[in-house]
């Protein structure tokens, strides 16, 4: 996994290569330099946040005070899955169609 | 070099709730393809999940029958990858924070007990269906996707590596599937995937502590498959070791067809999840009341079973353990005891008799034409004389494959016995007069040779004699 150290003030462009290939974008050499100015820049801002004492303050996955919501477990069919079909790049009778995924 | 196995497991059960776990669609088998989707399972945009109450009840009744303490607010994360059965680009999954940490489940491989850890049981959903060949038209170009199993919910059971040989990995298999299939939480039909294996294994020098590097087994779908790539695995990895190589870190996949483990993929290619909170779902919070409410309404699991059958019934551990591995068994046992005291023989027509009718699957039971009344009328039947053993057999079977009573299959298929002396005694003379040579040794002192012409008889009359009859009437013949 990618780390930031604190040193290190820039992101290499293998390093956003290589999460552009996590979400498969493609990139031009123009694009690398861009995104490496612009990533760099959210993380120095998480920089300066870890700079914060929070060795009281509990781990915190969301800034809600409230749990989550429950749902009973009942049925309700949802009925149009033609349209949803529709809309896929491409079909075939009631399944998604997609590149072929192993050889 | 001798090496010790270390095994832990990863085991996917799929929870028998009605809805998926973060919508309300239905989670029945065997829809038509993709009708048991709606836009919050297909991840479309401007959705949001709201979690399926039954879901987090059974992933607590999990926790609490393996021993584990449920985690008062546990939080679900992102698991990011691409696959087109993945229709968010992520799945939703528990990371940090699961639902359940800390267990253990008690197995035993012969007369040894032994516990094995759970490290923790966290909540997820399942992905959908790409099928590589068109189910109609045969057809390869393309894959095929059917989503209706998508946002299915399933509990992930990690164990500790405490696992030592493919014997402890079976028997702890059979011991979770046992207590989920008692918790009524997830049916344990390993075949059409109800209940998923991963096996990670890697060996180590017999003595010493630190842990070799492991190759993760995925996919195991039955027991018989486990043990076999396992026993491969070991062989691979020793063979290695012997050589003085090196284990690669990967995913395999065990090959029926050749019988050997392949590579899947390696560590270049493999997946970084950078997992983090969902935004969408808040802290999954559990009070101490709701915790106690499901505690109390655990039905006994198979560990208690198991000990109350040995107790109450005088059975062996090994016909207990067999008895209890799955809820409808056990009661079939029960029930059948009830209305035919004899424990030990029941057991042993259930274990010998009843299981091989329905091939060793439980799951079969439910639908079976054998009832419990039917067993205990047919042993009853063979008590009074009216059929012999080898008989019930086939009136067993006989119910089992068209259904009726006992008696009813009985007067149907002309099983009862015949203890009319006439008849028997046509039988024998017939038989006397055609093996002269076998009469003379049996009169000049090879009195074993009774057994011969109680067979003869016995086939004579289609296994319908009265073997005891049979016998007296013959010693009465050749005396």
């Amino acid at each position: 996994m990618f780390s930031f150290s604190r040193g290190k003030m820039k992101l290499t462009h293998e390093e956003v290569k290589k999460i552009a290939r996590l979400a498969r974008l493609q990139l031009t050499e123009a694009d690398l330099e861009k995104y490496a100015t612009q990533l760099s820049a959210v993380l120095s801002y998480i920089e300066r946040l870890n700079q914060l004492d929070t060795a009281n303050i509990e781990p915190t996955a969301h800034a809600f005070l409230v749990p989550t919501p429950f749902r009973e477990d009942k049925v309700k069919p949802y009925t149009e899955q033609e349209l949803s079909l529709q809309n896929a790049p491409d079909r075939e009778g009631p399944f998604f169609k997609v590149p072929k995924v192993i050889a | 070099m001798n090496y010790e196995p270390v095994i832990g497991l990863e085991v996917h059960a799929q929870l028998l709730t009605e809805t998926k776990i973060f919508c309300a669609c239905s989670t029945r088998f065997g829809s038509r393809p993709n009708e048991n989707t709606c836009p919050v399972c297909l991840g479309l945009p401007g959705v949001l999940p709201v979690l399926n109450k039954k879901v987090v009840e059974y992933a607590i009744r999990a926790g609490l029958a393996t021993h584990c303490a449920i985690t008062r607010k546990s939080v679900f994360a992102r698991k990011n990858y691409f696959y087109p059965d993945l229709p968010k680009g992520y799945q939703i999954s528990q990371y940090e924070l699961p639902i359940c940490q800390k267990g253990w489940i008690e197995i035993e491989v012969g007369t040894q007990k032994k516990r094995i850890g759970i490290t923790r049981i966290h909540l997820e959903e399942d992905a959908g269906k790409s099928l590589h060949e068109h189910p109609k038209t045969r057809q390869h170009g393309a894959s095929w996707v059917d989503l209706n199993r998508a946002g299915v919910a399933l509990i992930e059971t990690v164990s500790e590596p405490d696992i030592r040989s493919a014997e402890e990995t079976v028997a702890y298999l059979k011991k979770f599937r046992a207590i989920l299939v008692s918790l009524g939480i997830c049916d344990g039909n390993m075949e059409e995937g109800s209940l998923r294996c991963d096996v990670n294994i890697s060996l180590r020098p017999v003595g010493t502590e630190k842990f070799g590097t492991r190759a993760e087994l995925k996919n195991m779908n039955s027991f018989k498959h486990i043990e076999k790539a396992l026993a491969y695995e070991i062989n691979r990895q020793a063979s290695l070791l012997d050589a003085g190589k090196t284990i690669t870190q990967e995913t395999r996949l065990w090959n029926d067809d050749l019988g050997v483990t392949e590579s899947m993929r390696s560590k270049e290619e493999a997946f970084d999840y950078r997992y983090f909170p969902d935004p969408d779902l808040l802290p999954l919070v559990v009070s101490d009341t709701w915790i106690t409410e499901i505690e109390k309404s655990l039905p006994e699991l198979p560990d208690a079973m198991r000990d109350r059958l040995i107790r109450d019934y005088q059975l062996t551990p090994y016909d207990a353990a067999i008895l209890t591995g799955s809820r409808d068994l056990s009661r079939f046992f029960e029930q059948s005891v009830q209305l035919y005291p004899e424990a030990k023989k029941v057991a042993n027509w259930i274990i010998n008799e009843f299981l091989r009718l329905i091939e060793g699957d439980e799951s079969r039971i439910a639908g079976t034409k054998i009832t419990p009344q039917h067993l205990a009328k047919t042993l009853q039947l063979v008590d009074a004389g009216t059929i012999s053993g080898s008989v019930a057999k086939t009136v067993l079977q006989k119910i089992f494959e068209s259904g009726g009573g006992p008696e009813a299959v009985i007067a149907r298929e002309g099983l009862a016995q015949v203890s009319d002396t006439g008849a028997l005694e046509a039988a024998i003379a017939e038989i006397i007069a055609a093996n002269p040579d076998q009469v003379a040794k049996y009169k000049g002192g090879n009195e074993k040779l009774i057994g011969f012409f109680v067979g003869l008889v016995m086939k004579k009359t289609q296994g319908r004699g009265n073997p005891g009859l049979i016998n007296k009437l013959l010693k009465d013949k050749l005396g």
